[in-house]
């Protein structure tokens, strides 16, 4: 691998000048005559607006214009599309209402956009949005999923009946119904998914640039996806077409999906540039803005049933699960809860009849889409807390159980269209049981009641897919879009090399791996290689980055252009040394004759690519290569985390004593960037199982919690130090045998630490996030 | 309006504000050094943290004017030109940053931090000490390790711990 290849530590690449302070980030972004926006925004839940009066804020220092959703309107300007289409039971398409950038008539949630206020300065529009008058008709609001059907729940969108967007189901039901009927034992199960904000530290920019010269837009914002924003801002919306736009994401503080998903206010500040006459208008979300309008993540309500034979084995599975997606449909929402949920729920294990339905409803929320995991939590919390249950209730040990039911040949098809290409459950499951020393458990827990503690342990073994997926597979599910990335592997006369990707780097450090991935084929060293990346001017087409997918599918691509670079620089080099082109191997930045002492730099065979002097007969001079990768499958991670807690009894806090996580990611580029990637998943669902959950008043559907004074992130000192190690079953499905990281900590994790509490206090279930409050009340009888 | 002249850095800024301009605001957009983030506004994330006369302080939560004389570091400030600080290199060796955005406010607590505890630092005072800085991508473990490492390089190398 050397020191700078493939499964090499190397130090980040990036690190540099983000330590200094020299990062650019989009609010770091001044351009010249920049105005600024501040958005009015509902304080109801919802209400029709009967009257905006924006006379006062006109008038206001520094107002340029006061603009609404009428003005939005009346220059045709497009909304925002849900780009996955599911289909109900009955074969009817989803039921999406229309979600204009800026409301028009009625607003949908606390937070809507309804008025944009541009100025000369970022404090002269907030003091003007303060003198926007608006006379609102309140209306009943529902925030509660279960109830948004109810006969008495107002009607959100006119387009969804009921407010139901869709009913859709997978699996046998016949079969499934056939199994809890014959089995031998059945556990049931209510499980709540609470609701997450995502919040990466850095909140949403949008600088949106109209050149009327070149009749041309400029977009910066703040994206894990900028091409595919380009795409919806052109075909949907309508602002440009796309070689009218150029969106740029520069460094990005963050995402975890959030920051995939096309927002209004991006509409907004394109549209607004061109109205004020091509001035810059830039638009930064605060905090409270963030909670109130970034994209929520989980929501599930599920009711579900598990089939056992006699022996233990699980027979059939049975889930019905409502999906709260907010007020609007978000660009992916409708596939988080069917395609990215429901596919995994046979989890690790060999069930031969699973049936899922799944009602998505419209709530006055925050709209809900794919936060880090999305779905594949759900769906892994559902099932490994079934799992934890059901040993307990059938008096089994929990790793017994699962180990007896583990899927233990490959490939294996799920009832539920995942076909799993590889993976060894056990080796996991058993590294993980030997790092936590699990026989001394019982031990452990005498000394902790000795104490006048509670000791519990939970296991979760989870599995995900990611690297989604084959375009035409992805597509017959109703996606919007293909699910291929693009590389291009540029080799400049001198040698070095810029590898433009589609990928989008915003912590994962693609400009230290992807370095390693070319220096691993081609030795010239990582500091000769630059990774290009966000800019829709530079970067032809690129799918982004999210579902764990730039190393299976980000990095094949750059695979298949090495391939081309490759197979070029050799036929230039045979016919330079005068040597078969077979006989060419490139290693160490030098390009040789195998069996000989004839070698040359690549640098030079570089040059000679452009100086075209002395070229194979026929060749085109030039030594660049772009390549489009379509993966051929999903990528199946796994592994076994176990989370062992301390409670104390007369507080409720608990303590996370230990926690070990084996990941199975197949061939691993980085194992630090690996190791940092499991960490941050791992504290988000911590988070999620014992901090993080939004709170809404049930009638007035204000959102209580809307900062961080009152929805509680992570903190040092709320999370213990991680044992992560992996185990290694090569992925079949790409070149590299990789199957993605970035996802599994948040997905495997929750399930764990409840697994852990509701063994350490002898409770069936407790909600999550199990706050002090909770536990102890669970503890004392009170919940 | 209000006259402030900041020392940021070891230059000298001097400029007319609003009352309510904010320290960040100043160091952002006076000074036009952007290293220093705001990722709340309620004084929680700590992404705004510098130092003022060598003491840590949320940016984000003090008035220009209340810092009117004083001396300001920012994360750009911290190296001696390709010199990284020791806490600067131990975040890089790490791994104690992903997106990078939390990071200035993090190295600049670290340093305080380390200043404040000469006697060194374990683990747990690390933890229980990084309460005002919120890092979403890292889980914490990589920070506390690069923390704990430059606190233990800086306690061996007196002459570095300036």
């Amino acid at each position: 691998m050397g020191i700078e290849g493939i499964g090499a530590r190397v130090v980040r690449k990036e690190d540099r000048r983000f330590i200094t302070g020299k990062g650019r980030y989009t609010d770091d972004i001044v351009l010249k005559d920049t105005t600024y926006a501040a958005f009015v925004r509902s304080p109801h839940a919802h209400a029709r607006i009967l009257s905006i009066d924006t006379t006062a804020a006109k008038a206001a220092p520094g107002v340029i214009d006061v603009l609404t959703g009428a003005d939005l309107a009346g220059d045709r300007i497009g909304g925002l599309i849900c780009g996955w289409m599911i289909h109900s039971k009955d074969g009817s398409p989803m039921k999406a209402g229309a979600h204009p950038a800026i409301a028009h008539e009625i607003v949908r949630h606390v937070g809507d956009q309804v008025a944009v206020v541009i100025a000369e300065t970022k404090a002269q529009a907030r003091d003007a949005a303060e003198l926007v008058e608006i006379d609102y008709e309140v209306l009943t609001a529902v925030v509660d999923p279960a109830k948004a059907q109810d006969a008495d729940a107002p009607q959100i969108h006119p387009e969804a009946a009921g407010n139901l967007i869709y009913d859709w189901h997978i699996g046998d039901a016949a079969a499934t119904d056939a199994a809890l009927a014959a089995a031998a034992r059945t556990i049931k199960l209510d499980i709540v998914n609470n609701r997450l904000v995502p919040n990466p530290i850095e909140p949403r920019v949008a600088i949106g640039s109209y050149d009327e010269a070149e009749e041309h837009f400029t977009l910066y914002n703040t994206s894990q996806n900028p091409h595919v924003a380009r795409l919806v801002l052109s075909a949907f919306v309508g602002i440009a077409p796309e070689h009218k736009l150029r969106v740029v994401a520069p460094d990005v503080g963050g995402g975890f999906g959030s920051k995939i998903f096309i927002y209004p206010e991006e509409t907004v500040c394109l549209w607004a540039s061109k109205k004020i006459g091509g001035r810059p208008v830039k638009w930064t979300s605060d905090r409270t803005e963030a909670f109130l309008t970034d994209c929520h993540g989980r929501d599930h309500v599920t009711r579900a049933e598990m089939a056992f034979d006699a022996d233990n084995r699980i027979t059939g599975f049975k889930v019905h699960t409502i999906a709260n997606l907010g007020a609007y449909m978000s660009t992916f929402s409708s596939s988080v809860p069917t395609y990215l949920y429901a596919t995994l729920l046979s989890g690790q294990y060999a069930i031969p009849a699973i049936y899922a339905e799944v009602e998505a409803v419209y709530t006055n929320t925050v709209p809900v889409d794919a936060y880090r995991g999305a779905g594949r939590p759900e769906a892994t919390y559902l099932i490994e807390r079934m799992m934890e249950t059901a040993a307990r209730e059938l008096g089994v040990d929990p790793a017994d159980l699962r180990r007896k039911n583990f899927v233990k040949s490959f490939p294996h098809q799920t009832p539920v269209i995942m076909c799993y290409d590889a993976g060894d459950y056990e080796a996991t499951l058993d590294k993980a049981l030997a790092a936590i020393d699990y026989a001394g458990l019982p031990a452990r827990k005498a000394a902790s009641l000795a104490k006048g503690k509670r000791r519990g342990l939970g296991f979760s073994c989870y599995i995900e897919a990611c690297g989604i997926a084959p375009s035409q597979a992805v597509g017959s599910l109703g996606a919007g879009v293909g699910l291929w990335e693009s590389a291009e592997v540029r080799v400049n006369p001198v040698g070095t090399i810029e590898v433009l990707t589609g990928s989008h780097s915003h912590g994962q450090g693609h400009e230290t791996t992807f370095a390693q991935l070319v220096n691993d084929r081609l030795g010239i060293g990582v500091n000769n290689v630059q990774i290009v990346h966000g800019d829709t001017d530079k970067v032809q087409f690129g799918m982004g980055t999210y579902g764990s997918r730039s190393g299976a599918v980000g990095m094949s691509a750059i695979v298949k252009a090495l391939d081309k670079v490759e197979a070029k620089a050799k036929k230039i080099a045979a016919h330079l040394m005068e040597a078969s082109e077979a006989d060419i191997v490139i290693e160490g930045g030098e390009v040789k004759v195998a069996g000989t002492d004839k070698t040359m730099a690549f640098a030079h065979v570089a040059l000679a690519a452009y100086t075209g002097h002395n070229l194979p007969a026929g060749m085109e001079p030039g030594l660049k290569e772009s390549a489009f990768y379509d993966p051929t499958n999903f990528t199946f991670p796994s592994g076994t985390y176990i989370c062992e807690v301390e409670v104390d009894p007369d507080t409720g806090v608990v303590e996370i004593e230990r926690f070990v996580a084996v990941d199975d990611f197949g061939n691993v580029i980085n194992p630090m960037i690996v190791e940092g990637q499991v960490h941050g998943g791992l504290a988000q669902g911590i988070g999620q199982a014992l901090l993080e959950g939004v709170t809404y008043d049930m009638e007035s559907g204000q959102l209580l919690t809307g900062s961080f004074m009152d929805y509680t992130m992570p903190r040092a000192d709320d999370l213990p130090s991680f044992e992560v190690s992996t185990t290694v079953t090569v992925c079949p499905g790409n070149p590299l045998g990789m199957k993605g990281c970035g996802e599994a900590g948040a997905i495997g994790s929750p399930p764990a630490v409840i697994n852990a509490i509701t063994d350490a206090i002898g409770v069936r279930d407790i909600a999550m996030p199990a706050t002090p409050s909770k536990v102890w009340a669970a503890l004392h009888g009170a919940a | 309006m209000t006259a402030v002249t900041l020392n940021v850095n070891g230059k000298r800024y001097s400029a007319d504000v609003e009352d309510r301009t904010l320290l960040v605001q100043f160091i952002r957009e006076t000074a036009g050094l952007t290293g220093t983030h705001v990722g709340c506004d309620t004084s929680q994330c700590g992404a705004c943290v510098v130092l003022l006369d060598d003491v840590a302080v949320k940016s984000c939560t003090m008035l220009a004017a209340q810092a009117n004389g004083g001396s300001v570091t920012t994360i750009e400030g911290l190296a001696r030109g390709d010199q990284l600080h020791p806490v600067q290199a131990a975040f890089r060796e790490h791994h104690g940053l992903q997106c990078g955005f939390c990071t200035p406010g993090m190295i600049m607590s670290a340093v305080d931090m380390i200043r404040r505890h000469p006697e060194g630092l374990d683990e747990a005072t690390i933890r229980h000490e990084l309460e005002g800085n919120i890092c979403r991508c890292t889980g914490y473990h990589n920070i506390v390790k690069a923390i704990q490492s430059a606190a233990d390089e800086m306690s061996a190398l007196p002459a570095a711990a300036e």
